[in-house]
């Protein structure tokens, strides 16, 4: 009976504790809702987007989209007016060819910029450069596309005498810079994130400094180091102002990197505030939206999928 | 030239972290193709001193060595010596299992990779992969699993693994710290035994916390507290009869 009597009194003192809704209790709840928002919200934003982009761009998908000339024609004509062609191949091959270009540049500078962060510099040294090369991702693209207009221009003229210096070359050295920042940060968290006890073992086998790194480090951090590489295609594919400035912006199908070429982005930016809301031309500029979106969004994901790793008991 | 007796030797050796005095004139002396122990207490100095076998305590910038460490009459921090050739002669195996995220094949061929450049004969390197494995008791469990990674083995393999791979580079001496202290029963025995099994070809030195083990498992001991060497004797006499009233203590459990 007294048993009983206790069981039930602490059954009840129980329940009305966790009952009790104050002030920590609802704060709790409103915690909980904005941190959802705030997480779903990036998915809603990129659905809205690719919603929006498609919606403007439907019209010339379904009625006038030609994959043979899209793909195949570099003529990018749509201000003609008896007969408007809508050739991305020049766009296509101008974007690609300088974000290729700036891959060249970039991906040693951003290697080696991260190994010796993370391998070689110490104290002082090693946050000074971090801090620096962080700064750097932070200088403004048009900043860039200005020194590729008013100090590159010039300098590739003379040095390679020719007529005009705004071309792949230039466009591709700045894009280059420009990625690089953010390539070597991602590269240094991937070789910070390699255990010391790798290096400690491979160095206590009377390894050298450089032999830990091409046979240890580097490998252990490749998925990362790639998704670094990914992140930087993905960044120069986007870029659009300093390409703009630095790449001559003029349709054409380059056969040396001192050819003048025009980037996807750089035409949906120079071309829309000229186009009329909902014609022809306006969806096409948006169908070269499309585009970008799905091959950016092709990237990032690779990248995202290659950081992850794909962990295999095989290597 | 008659080998020497002593496989390692040192002379006074002091060691300091920054400012903290880790190592107070230490003169020990290790017999060849014995097993020797060091015990003592927590921070007593004893993985100092293994580190700085094989210098590989100079990774920290901080450290600080004055004195001698001689291995087979040849003074590891002389002028002219080459911390490559010393890490060669002088393998280590760590706390962990420590095996590189490479294959179970190449982490025996790492160190034979590094100290012979050129080129590896497939065949020579498959004979130098049995041979180490075989010798570590571990050929029969892995051989069909030579290509997968060797972190996935288990603690024992991977420990087993790391003594296999510092064998191809033909070493004298072999460092060993607290090298079961991450396994469980069963694979500490059968790691002691493989300690034993390499008792003669190598020198072993062998640090360890578990005093049973180092009473079973090996055939000198060195008894130290805070960073001197106090009392080094065969192994059975110091649990037997130690002279110094601290080893007698310490082996007591009466601190540790």
């Amino acid at each position: 009976m007294i048993m009983n009597n206790i069981t039930s009194a602490d059954n009840n003192r129980r329940r009305a504790s966790a009952d009790r809704r104050n002030m920590d209790w609802y704060l709790d709840l409103l915690v909980r809702f904005l941190v959802f928002i705030g997480g779903i919200s990036a998915i809603i934003f990129i659905l809205g987007i690719f919603v929006f982009i498609t919606s403007q761009g439907i019209g010339f998908l379904l009625d006038r989209f030609d994959i043979a000339e899209f793909f195949g024609s570099p003529l990018w004509r749509p201000t003609s007016e008896e007969h408007p062609t809508y050739g991305a191949l020049a766009l296509i091959v101008g974007t690609a060819s300088i974000t290729g270009f700036a891959m060249l540049v970039s991906v040693p500078f951003s290697l080696g910029a991260a190994i010796y962060i993370a391998e070689f510099a110490q104290g002082k040294v090693r946050e000074t450069l971090k801090v620096l090369v962080e700064l750097l991702a932070a200088i403004p693209s048009v900043v860039w596309g200005f020194i590729g207009l008013s100090i590159m221009n010039p300098f590739i003229i003379k040095l390679f005498n020719i007529p005009v210096g705004l071309n792949i070359l230039n466009a591709g050295i700045i894009l280059g810079l420009m990625a690089a920042p953010i390539m070597a940060t991602i590269a240094e968290d991937a070789l910070k994130a390699v255990p010391d006890t790798y290096r400690e073992a491979a160095e206590a086998m009377g390894a050298t400094r450089w032999q830990v790194i091409s046979r240890v480090t580097l490998p252990s951090a490749k998925n990362g180091l790639m998704a670094a590489v990914l992140l930087g295609v993905g960044r120069g594919f986007g870029e659009t102002m300093a390409v703009l400035m630095a790449s001559g912006h003029s349709v054409n199908l380059p056969t040396s990197p001192f050819d003048s070429v025009r980037a996807l982005t750089a035409t949906i930016a120079a071309e829309l505030g000229e186009t009329a809301q909902g014609s022809e031309h306006y969806q096409a500029l948006f169908t070269l939206g499309i585009f970008l979106f799905i091959v950016t969004f092709i990237i990032n994901l690779t990248a995202d999928i290659v950081v992850r790793g794909i962990r295999k008991g095989n290597i | 030239m008659a080998d020497p007796v002593y496989a390692i030797e040192t002379e006074n050796l002091n060691l300091w972290y920054g400012t903290f005095q880790a190592l107070i004139d230490v003169n020990l002396k290790v017999r060849r193709g014995l097993i020797t122990s060091l015990i003592g207490p927590s921070g007593c100095g004893k993985t100092t001193i293994l580190r700085s076998i094989n210098r590989i305590n100079e990774r920290l910038g901080y450290v600080r060595t004055t004195g001698k460490i001689c291995v087979l009459d040849t003074n590891i921090y002389g002028e002219d010596i080459e911390i490559s050739q010393v890490r060669r002669h002088v393998g280590m195996v760590f706390q962990r299992p420590n095996p590189l995220p490479l294959s179970v094949r190449e982490n025996v061929l790492f160190g034979y990779r590094i100290h012979n450049t050129g080129k590896l004969a497939k065949q020579q390197a498959d004979e130098i992969v049995e041979q180490a494995l075989r010798q570590v008791l571990l050929w029969d469990h892995v051989k069909d699993r030579l290509n997968r990674k060797a972190t996935l083995l288990s603690l024992e393999e991977q420990q087993k693994l790391c003594i296999a791979r510092l064998l191809p580079v033909k070493p004298s001496i072999l460092l060993m710290d607290e090298p079961c202290s991450a396994l469980d029963p069963e694979a500490t025995a059968a790691v002691e035994e493989l300690i034993w099994d390499l008792r003669g070809t190598y020198t072993i030195l062998i640090v360890t916390h578990n005093m049973a083990q180092a009473r079973r498992a090996s055939d000198e001991c060195i008894f130290m507290l805070m960073g001197k060497l106090i009392e080094h004797s065969k192994t059975e006499d110091m649990f037997v009869t130690p002279s110094r009233k601290e080893t007698a203590d310490y082996i007591e459990g009466r601190y540790g």
